[in-house]
């Protein structure tokens, strides 16, 4: 029997080497969206975070809708979403005890740079959807339960159209990230709803660009909410509390506002705005 | 400087950060093919050389379990070691620890159904000799597996495979969060979602060349010890 012991012994050396140091684990977890983490954004503000308070943030990139059920199960000391009626929900089943909004920034449309729908500039985002369903053109949408998803049926809505009714072959729902959404589009010829911030860090752009923009109604807020203790007691509710007063502080807010790519801000600090 | 590059330029400097996470992912992996090699082979020996009611039917199950979908199993394992979940407690969701229970679960039913074949095969042969020279069963089974320790190599790099290449699971009970879960395949599944093709490809290249170098030493190892066994 002295090979059984043997991989025995390797078995439990193995997991041991791949047990963190318990003792000194300063860590918390968050559960984000994959825009905030596609974007680069969590690269950019984690080190200063890290560098001030010696605390560990290990991000999950997952959809909005997702990363809150991340946090109702307690599996996450904080959640960093976007889709501000979710969170408000978060809030009333109990699960968190209060929303600190900490950044916005917008949505775009994009779509083949040779535009077949012809909505290249359309002011009005509800027209330019309007347009892409009359024209049959492809559009692709998350289907994933995401922030974006949930804007972007938000917008269907607002203009009048049942979405889950009216949609056809042209309307190619994939059930996967911002990334993989826009890897569709470029392989696809096809239009899809963006956050700017995984737009701007998208490295695939072949045929894609910006086709619609500016509109109001493709404003984004991100908000930020320690998972409420009282119901689930090992959330580490100190360091969880420290990153997200962190987050909102005026130091927090230029690491955020400071994050640029190509001298393009990505996400405009607005934690002051209580009705945010 | 284009990503291609840039994956070439990661290797060739020796990345810290890509250093970390090959290191993650072959701990986790073999971690995972030693825990599963510990059920699975005395597993596959007990059902290769005992006979009870039911036994053909444990045998199909076994052998369709090496096909299980690594998704299914992460969202399993997801749901067990959730806070939420009955081994809540333990409190090792999104850690390297979760990712290894993972993939002993989808190594385990491969290294038991290709020990129980081995073991069985080789038990055809020996039979008789055992009758002959009185063997109590315990002994048996040592020195079956003695005998088949070579094609039982076999068995771990197929786990080990498996294990190394798979995302679906590790990328659930993991998180794939930088710098603690990610690992080659889960980091490949990222820069594919952030659209740089060719750092993924790259990175997949490396994966390749790393799979195809534990095999290498796996057979240097095996052809040592079969010359030093005499065979």
């Amino acid at each position: 029997m002295f090979k059984h012991s043997r991989f025995a012994a390797l078995a439990v050396g193995a997991l041991m080497l791949a047990t963190p140091a318990a003792a000194q684990d300063k860590s918390i977890v968050v559960s984000s969206t994959t825009s905030t983490v596609d974007s680069g954004l969590f690269n950019h503000i984690l080190p200063l975070f890290k560098a001030k308070t010696g605390i560990e943030v290990k991000v999950l990139s997952q959809g909005t809708g997702q990363a809150l059920d991340t946090g109702r199960r307690g599996d996450a000391d904080v959640v960093f979403v976007h889709a501000k009626s979710a969170e408000e929900k978060f809030l009333s089943e109990g699960f968190a005890t209060k929303r600190y909004p900490v950044m916005y920034n917008d949505f775009v449309i994009v779509g083949p740079k040779s535009d077949p729908a012809a909505i290249k500039g359309k002011k009005d985002v509800g027209d330019a959807l309007k347009t892409l369903m009359s024209k049959q053109a492809t559009f692709i949408s998350r289907g994933d339960k995401s922030g974006t998803h949930s804007a972007e049926l938000n917008l269907w809505k607002a203009v009048g159209v049942d979405i889950d009714k009216d949609k056809g072959a042209w309307y190619k729902s994939i059930g996967q990230g911002m990334g993989a959404a826009l890897n569709t589009a470029a392989a696809d010829n096809a239009y899809v709803l963006s956050d700017r911030g995984t737009w701007l860090n998208f490295k695939n752009k072949d045929n894609l660009q910006v086709v619609v923009e500016g509109d109001k109604r493709l404003f984004n807020q991100y908000g930020v909410m320690l998972v409420n203790p009282a119901k689930h007691p090992h959330v580490k509710k100190e360091l969880g509390q420290q990153f997200i007063d962190w987050l909102v502080s005026a130091e927090g807010q230029k690491a955020i506002a400071g994050y640029k790519i190509n001298g393009e801000q990505l996400f405009y600090p607005n934690a002051s705005d209580a009705s945010a | 400087m284009n990503s291609g590059q840039s994956a070439l330029t990661l290797v060739l400097t020796a990345d810290p950060a890509l250093i970390a996470i090959v290191k993650l992912s072959l701990t986790v992996s073999l971690a995972a093919v030693a825990v599963a090699a510990v059920i699975g082979i005395p597993f596959g020996a007990l059902i290769a050389l005992t006979r009870f009611p039911g036994r053909s039917g444990v045998i199909v199950v076994l052998n369709a379990m090496m096909g299980l979908p690594p998704v299914v199993v992460g969202l399993a394992v997801y749901l067990l070691l959730s806070r939420s979940g009955p081994l809540g407690n333990l409190g090792i969701l999104f850690t390297p620890q979760a990712m290894i229970v993972a993939q002993a679960v989808l190594v385990t039913p491969i290294i038991a159904a290709l020990t129980r074949q081995t073991i069985e095969d080789l038990w055809s042969e020996y039979r008789e000799e055992f009758a002959a020279m009185d063997v109590g069963p315990v002994r048996r089974v040592l020195t079956l597996i003695s005998d088949a320790k070579f094609s039982l190599v076999t068995a771990l790099l197929a786990g080990f495979g498996r294990a190394a290449a798979e995302v679906g699971a590790i990328i659930i009970v993991g998180g794939n969060i930088e710098g603690f879960t990610r690992t080659m395949t889960t980091a490949i599944a990222l820069e594919t979602s952030k659209g740089d093709l060719p750092l993924a490809v790259g990175l997949g290249m490396v994966l390749m060349t790393i799979v195809v170098i534990v095999n290498s030493l796996a057979f240097a190892a095996r052809r040592a010890g079969e010359m030093r066994a005499g065979s």
